[in-house]
Parts: structure tokens; sequence; C-alpha cells
């Protein structure tokens, strides 16, 4: 089990990561999510060893890491950019852990190669891998020596959409399959809520958040996290036996507590239909498979979502219906 | 000691550089060695000479005449000229060579390398068998001949990784190909123009053996001044202040080339190399032409050198060779050529293993500091002071070890070990360039991706370092080889009778009477223009992407 203990590290006198607790249990993956420069990346390398920090304590099963150099702490570490070595073919590359502990078996290798989808793959110079496959040798590269823990820095930053997502359902797989204990930093919440079990939020160094990656996606700690995870607008609400009452009307949320909240509402917590909100269209955007709508109201400019099919043009009266599938009610109070 | 070579190699671009207390106590104390040794032998002589200059009142004395002030206009006119000539013939080779997708791109590489690496006596050799009179204008074109090289690698090392798009940018926005290339690649090449050009400058104005060939007793620069008033005249005050004027304009010019030089690592946008290479277009052939065309220039004195190795009295014979094995026309020489040839090869082995020591030691430290998080302005000052000796004069040098090292144990001045010392001198600035950029580009995290696997700080360097490095390490060797083995400045000045090295030698030869002593030299230079020639062969053979930097 990894377990950092009140660890702040500081470039200079400035501060990168401030105070932070996290505890990763065996087998767990733990994202850190985080805008960038809030400090996540930073964390991960003081994690394996790369960042000295100014105070706090980082163990392991108990015994603190701190005197461990970075090739004795047993951590994999995978890139956003491979990071492979460029003298080497893939099956040396995928090689070079066990190699180091003088383990010679082709067999992992081979393993390997079939859990990252690149059979027959092992004689290929790295450097004619497309950016996708080479990330997919760095994890065969990182995974081969069975690390205690494996550390992903922005692992699927570096690839196209279409890509990353296909990429993000693999890698979840295959740390299922390796039973890994993991951390990934990324600022995509998307990618953490596929990879992890549990998130971390991080903002300016510290962690403001944790949490499953239900919990964290529909109550967000604050405004700054319920803005980050997307919600662009957040109004004050009530909350009364599982119904939500707003500006915009009511709808149910069965997990919601009872209470006056903060209400956090992405672009499709608005949609086109008979609701108790009027406006008028002012602009639109064709998404993948919706449309945006920004609509103006008596009371204020709000984003909103209709289907492809029946979108309204610019210019259109139309009425907005609240969806509790794009709301989320913050979970500290103020 | 106009040795270096040229060849730019972009250092990644936004390095974080932190504030932190600086680790790596370490490297610090090895970086000792290297500037242990410069201290020793590079700033201790040429300190010694500036201190003789000033003691004895030869500096006024000197700097009154105004004999002084000529020697000096012409030294920098005739430096100034020569690097007209070289940028001039050397940017239609450079665009050829990052350009153009050519057949035999590999061949003119190789020939536009060769002149920079053959010693210099063999340049002047090879200018007098062309134009037997000398004077200024072979001077200049045996000073461009030698320098194309540097312009020419270090504008196409830049211009290769140069967009063309921003080319594209400006045709597409009604710029005419010759405007586009004045108003957007000119200006983009110019930081790595003006660094190569300070660079080939230093080179002509301490230029030694070319002058002191070409120039005979009526051409003089403050070089060969200084040696023609140490071994002639016995003038040692005057020969001091003569350099001290010398070292105080090559580090001025050092200074420039720094600073041209870290204007350039800002701000680049590059590209990898297969992006820019086409076949060339319209008037493009004009100026591919005439690169070929400075090419075909650059083969005439090699060839003509060729020519006259084997020309003999009454036709075509192997005479010059043939007088190798003996001590010239009536004995002109105390040992045989072949002697000079063994004696030659023993101190350039000698001095390539002890640059690469120190040389290897030095980019090792320069590298780890930088990782290491120490602060930039220490690490280029240590960089720029493992510099200097590529452009302080030789002679200079060489004069220095004459007035300082009897005070070391063993009295170096008689030991035959000086003449290695003296070259690793000229060498290890050239490992130092060649390896340092390779070092500098390998990303740290692909260090701590080996770490991360279990590979410790040692095994890191074997595993990652070393693998990635390791054929410019094998290409400094053949470079600083060939250069050591061509070194002349220091070297006439330490060598004695018995110790004579084959460009020695050849300096000797030709200045005695004797049709044999000539032929004779001119074998012994082809003989040396054999061995750069495979030398520069085996660099080109292992492709080593970059050839050193300024």
């Amino acid at each position: 089990m990894l377990r950092v203990d009140d660890v702040s590290v500081h470039y200079g006198s400035i501060p990168a990561v401030s105070d932070v607790d996290i505890e990763v249990a065996d087998g767990e993956v733990v994202a850190l999510l985080g805008p960038s420069g809030c400090g996540k990346s930073t964390l991960l390398r003081a994690v394996a060893g790369l960042e000295p920090t100014s105070s706090g304590a980082i163990t392991w099963d108990g015994a603190d890491l701190a005197g461990v150099p970075v090739h004795r702490r047993g951590f994999g570490l995978v890139f956003q950019d491979g990071q492979l070595f460029p003298h080497r073919d893939v099956a040396a590359n995928i090689a070079f852990g066990l190699r180091m502990r003088g383990d010679r078996s082709p067999d992992r290798v081979a393993d390997l190669l079939d859990m990252v989808g690149l059979n027959g793959y092992g004689a290929r110079r790295v450097t004619e891998l497309s950016g996708g496959e080479q990330q997919r040798v760095a994890l065969a590269r990182a995974l081969a020596p069975r690390p205690r823990l494996l550390l992903l820095d922005e692992p699927l930053s570096a690839l196209d959409r279409v890509l990353r997502e296909q990429l993000a359902i693999d890698l979840a797989r295959v740390l299922r399959a390796e039973g890994s204990t993991a951390v990934v930093v990324t600022h995509d919440h998307d990618e953490a809520f596929t990879l992890a079990d549990r998130v971390a939020v991080m903002r300016s160094g510290r962690i403001v958040q944790t949490g499953r990656p239900d919990e964290v996606w529909r109550e967000p700690a604050d405004d700054e996290t319920a803005r980050f995870l997307g919600c662009e607008l957040i109004v004050p609400g009530t909350v009364s036996a599982g119904v939500l009452t707003c500006e915009f009307g009511a709808t149910a949320l069965p997990w919601a507590p009872d209470g006056s909240a903060r209400v956090g509402l992405r672009p499709s917590a608005l949609r086109v239909g008979e609701g108790p909100t009027e406006g008028a269209v002012t602009a639109r955007v064709h998404r993948r498979d919706h449309v945006r709508l920004v609509v103006e109201t008596p009371t204020r400019t709000v984003d909103a979502v209709a289907g492809i099919a029946d979108a309204p043009d610019v210019g259109d009266p139309v009425r907005l219906v609240l969806d509790p599938d794009g709301i989320a009610v913050l979970s500290r109070r103020g | 000691m106009a040795h270096g070579r040229s060849r730019l190699s972009p250092r990644p671009v936004g390095r974080r550089v932190r504030t932190r207390r600086p680790r790596g106590t370490g490297a610090l104390v090895a970086a000792l060695v290297p500037l242990g040794f410069l201290a020793v032998f590079f700033l201790w002589p040429v300190a010694a000479i500036v201190r003789r200059g000033l003691a004895e009142g030869g500096v006024t004395r000197v700097l009154g005449a105004a004999d002084t002030w000529s020697l000096v206009l012409f030294t920098l006119a005739q430096a100034a000229a020569s690097t007209l000539v070289a940028v001039v013939a050397a940017l239609p080779v450079a665009f050829l060579l990052a350009r153009c997708a050519l057949p035999g791109m590999a061949l003119v590489r190789a020939v536009v390398l060769v002149p920079f690496v053959l010693p210099t006596v063999v340049v002047g050799l090879a200018f007098r068998s062309l134009l037997p009179d000398g004077g200024v204008l072979a001077i200049v074109l045996a000073n461009a001949f030698f320098n194309v090289a540097v312009v020419a690698r270090t504008v196409s090392g830049l211009w290769a990784h140069l967009d063309r798009r921003a080319e594209d940018a400006a045709r597409s926005l009604g710029a005419s190909p010759l405007r586009a290339f004045v108003s957007v690649t000119l200006p983009a090449l110019r930081p790595a123009i003006g660094s190569s050009a300070s660079v080939v400058f230093l080179f002509c104005a301490t230029s030694f053996g070319v002058v002191l060939l070409l120039g005979g007793a009526r051409y003089r620069t403050l070089e060969t001044e200084i040696y023609l008033r140490t071994v002639n005249l016995l003038d040692l005050s005057g020969a001091a202040a003569l350099s001290m004027i010398q070292v105080t304009a090559v580090v001025a010019v050092l200074v420039l080339a720094a600073i041209a030089r870290r204007r350039r690592e800002t701000a680049m946008t590059l590209r990898p190399r297969t992006q820019v290479v086409r076949r060339p277009r319209g008037r493009e052939w004009v100026v591919a032409a005439s690169a070929y065309a400075v090419v075909a220039a650059l083969l005439v004195p090699i060839v003509s050198l060729l020519v006259r190795s084997v020309s003999t009295g009454d036709g075509w014979g192997l005479d010059g060779y043939r007088a190798l094995s003996g001590t010239g026309f009536r004995g002109s020489l105390q040992i045989s050529g072949l002697d000079a040839a063994v004696n030659s090869l023993r101190a350039a082995f000698d001095a390539t293993l002890l640059a690469l020591g120190l040389g290897v030691t030095a980019a090792v430290v320069l590298v780890s500091l930088s990782r290491g998080r120490a602060r930039p302005a220490l690490v280029d000052t240590i960089d720029t002071a493992l510099m200097v000796p590529l452009g302080v004069s030789a002679v200079t040098v060489g004069f220095g070890y004459l007035i300082t090292l009897d005070a070391l144990p063993g009295d170096l001045r008689t030991s035959p070990a000086l003449i290695p010392l003296a070259q690793a001198l000229v060498v290890t600035p050239l490992v130092i360039r060649m390896l340092l950029p390779v070092l500098r580009s390998i990303d740290n995290r692909l260090r701590q991706a080996a770490a991360s696997l279990g590979a410790s700080p040692w095994r890191v360097w074997r595993e990652v370092d070393i693998p990635l490095a390791g054929r410019s390490l094998l290409a400094a060797a053949a470079f600083g080889f060939v250069v050591a083995l061509g070194e002349f400045g220091a070297t006439s000045f330490l060598a004695r009778a018995d110790t004579a090295t084959l460009p020695v030698v050849i300096g000797r030869l030709i200045s005695r009477p004797g049709e044999l002593n000539n032929q004779m030299a001119y074998a012994a230079c082809t003989l040396l223009m054999a061995v750069t020639v495979a030398a520069v062969l085996l660099v080109e053979r292992l492709r080593v992407q970059s050839v050193g930097e300024f």
C-alpha cells in the first residue's frame, strides 16, 4: 500500500505540492485529476523518487521511501510520450526491466506483447511505431518486471481523440488483468473516470476532493472543482425528498441530500423540451451526437443541448427542460 | 588553434530551469580534472606570456611601433576577406545539403568535410602547388578552402530542420522565391551564419601554417610574427606583447560568438529533416549547380597536390615517396620521413587518448550539472572556459610551454610527452563539442524510464547514454586523431629534431632547397591526406547526426 503523508514539494521557494495526503490500496487505481500546473505530475514524480520532497513522508507498506533511489523502488513509470529506448527494438525495450533484475525469460515479453495487442511486433524498431503503438510498448515495458506500483503520467494525452478513447479502455483492461496498483495523472476527466477506482482532484498543489468517479462527478466539492468538471453555470437550489428545485424548474435527483444546495449545470443539464424556461436561440453548433445551443432567457444566457434531428435554428423560440444527468450538487455548502 | 568542427544540433527547447540547491557535488569535483589540465597546460603558459610581455616593457614598445598596427590590420583584413569568401562559397553548399534530394549527397558531405580536417601544412602546400608565388590571394583562398565546411555544416544543420512552411506562407502572401528567401529564410539562418562566420574569422585570424607557407617573409600575421620573433629574432617580450593583442581579440570574438549562440537557441521552429528535403525546382537548380561548382573547386587543390606528389623533373614517378625512407636532399632532416611518420602516429595516438579522457569527462560533467539543475550560468562558464583553447593561438601556447613547464617536476620541456599534451589541448574542445550536443539531446525522461525499470545511475549511463552517444564518440576519436596528426602550430614549437612529426618535417623540407625535398614534402602531404580522407569516410559512414556545435 502506498501512503503519501503530508507531503510538500518546493521548486526553490515556490510550492508545487502542499501538504498532500493520499493512500493507494493494493490493486487500486487512483487518478490524480486536475488542470495543468496543479502539481499532479510533480506529486507523481515525488512518488517515483524523481523529485525530492521538502516535507512529509512517502511510505510503501509502512517503509519510508525517503532514502530509496528511483531504481530500487520497484515502481513502473509511463510517460506521456513513451520515452522508448530508440536504440533497442520493441522486445528489447519490454525486456529492459527484466534484464535489470537478471531475468531473461522470453515468455513474459511475449505475454505482454499479447496483452497490449502487439503480437509479432517484437523485432520492430520503436521508431517505426505509431504514437498509440509506442504507448502500448511503454505500458508493456513498465509492466514487465511486475512493479509494485505503476505510475502513469498523462499516458494518453499525446494521442488523438479516437485513439485515446480506444486506448483508455484497453489500458483499463490491462490494469485489471495485471491486478496493478496504479496512480494515473491526467487532466482529462473522461480518462480519469475510465481508468480509476478512485479520483483525487488537485488544484494549486493541494488535493481538494477524493472519491469514486461517480461521486466526484455528481457531487464536486466546490465551485472551482464543479467548473473544472464542466459545470459552466452554478445556481442556488433546494433538494427536498429527492427532488431538486431551481430557477430552471424541478427534476428528480434521488441521490442528492435534502436541504438548500448549490447546483452545477453542465450544458447537457438543459435540453430543448416542454420545460418552464423560455428563451431564444442565439447560436448553434453541431457536436458529434447532439447540437449545442446558446439560449437567451429573460434572466440570463445559458448553454443547452438539443437532438440533431429536431434542433431549432438561430432565432427560434425554445423551451428548456432540466435533465438530471447533467446536474451536479456541490457537496460543500456555500 | 584553428580546429573544431561545426554542425548545429538543436538543443531541446523549453528545458525547465529551476532554482534549487544544486545537487551533483561529485560532478563539480570531476570538473576539476579537465579544468585542472586547462589551468596547467593552457592558462599558466598563456599567463606567463602575458606577464613577460608586461614585465619587460615589450608592450609599450610594440604598441608604439607603426609596424605592429599594419600587422594587426593585415591579420584582420585577410581574416575578414577569407571569412567572406568562405561564407559566400558555403551558402549554396548548405542549401544543397539541407534542402535538396539529389544523388551523391554523401559524397558532397565528405568532400566538403575533408579540407577542414586536412593539416594546415597540407592545405598550404596544396595552394603553393597551384599558386607558386603565394601572396594575399593564395592566403585568402587557402583560409577559405579550409573553413567552407564550418559554415556549410553549421548553416545546413539549422536549415535542414527549419520549417519550410514559413516560406510557403510567405509565398502564398505574394513573395517571390527570392523575396521569401531574403525575408523569411535568411533571417532564420542569420544566427547560424553569424556564429559560424565568427568562428571562421577566429580560425583565419589565428591561422598559422597556411600563412607561414604562402606568405613567406612578406605577408605576416600576428600568428606568424609571434613565431618568427621567437624563433628567428629571439625577441621574447615583443612576441609576448603580440600574443597579448591576439588573446584579447580572441576572447572578444568568443564572447560575441557565445552571445550569437545563445540567441540562436531560443525560439526556433524545428522540423525533422525528412519534411524539408525535395528535388530542386526552377531557379533552385542554379543554386544547386553553384554548390556543385564549389565542391569541384574544393577538389582542385587536393588533386593538384596529388599530381605534384607523383611529378618528377622529367615526367612521372614515385621519387618523393621513395625519398620518405631517407632524410631528404643532402640530409636536410635529422630523421627519415618514415621516422617522422612513426613519431606522428605515436603522438597523435597519445593525444587522442588523453583528449578523449578529458573531453568525455568534461562533457559528462557538463551534462550532469545541467541535469542536476546546477545554475545555467555555472554550466555556461565551464563550457566557455573549456572552449578557449580552440581560439587562442597554438603558437602562443607552444611558446608558453617553453617558458613555464621547466617548473614542473621531470622537466617536461625536454620530454617527448610535451607534444601529445599540446595536441590534446587542441583536440579536447573538439571532443567536447562533438559529444555534448548528443548527450544533451538525450531526454532526461528516457533516463528516468531506465531508472524506474531498475537501472542504477551507472547502469543508466551504460544502457542509455553510451549506446546513444557511442557513434559520436567514435567519430570524435577519428577526427581528434586526424587533427592531432596534422597539428602544426604548437608542435613546430615543441618538436625537437628527433621528435619531429610529419607536418613539422614537411615545413622543414619546403624551407630547404632541392627538388627532392619538394617531392618528398608533397608525398608526405599525400600520406597525411590519405589518413584524413579515411577518417572522414569513417565518420560519414557512422552517420553521426551532429558533428559538433559552436
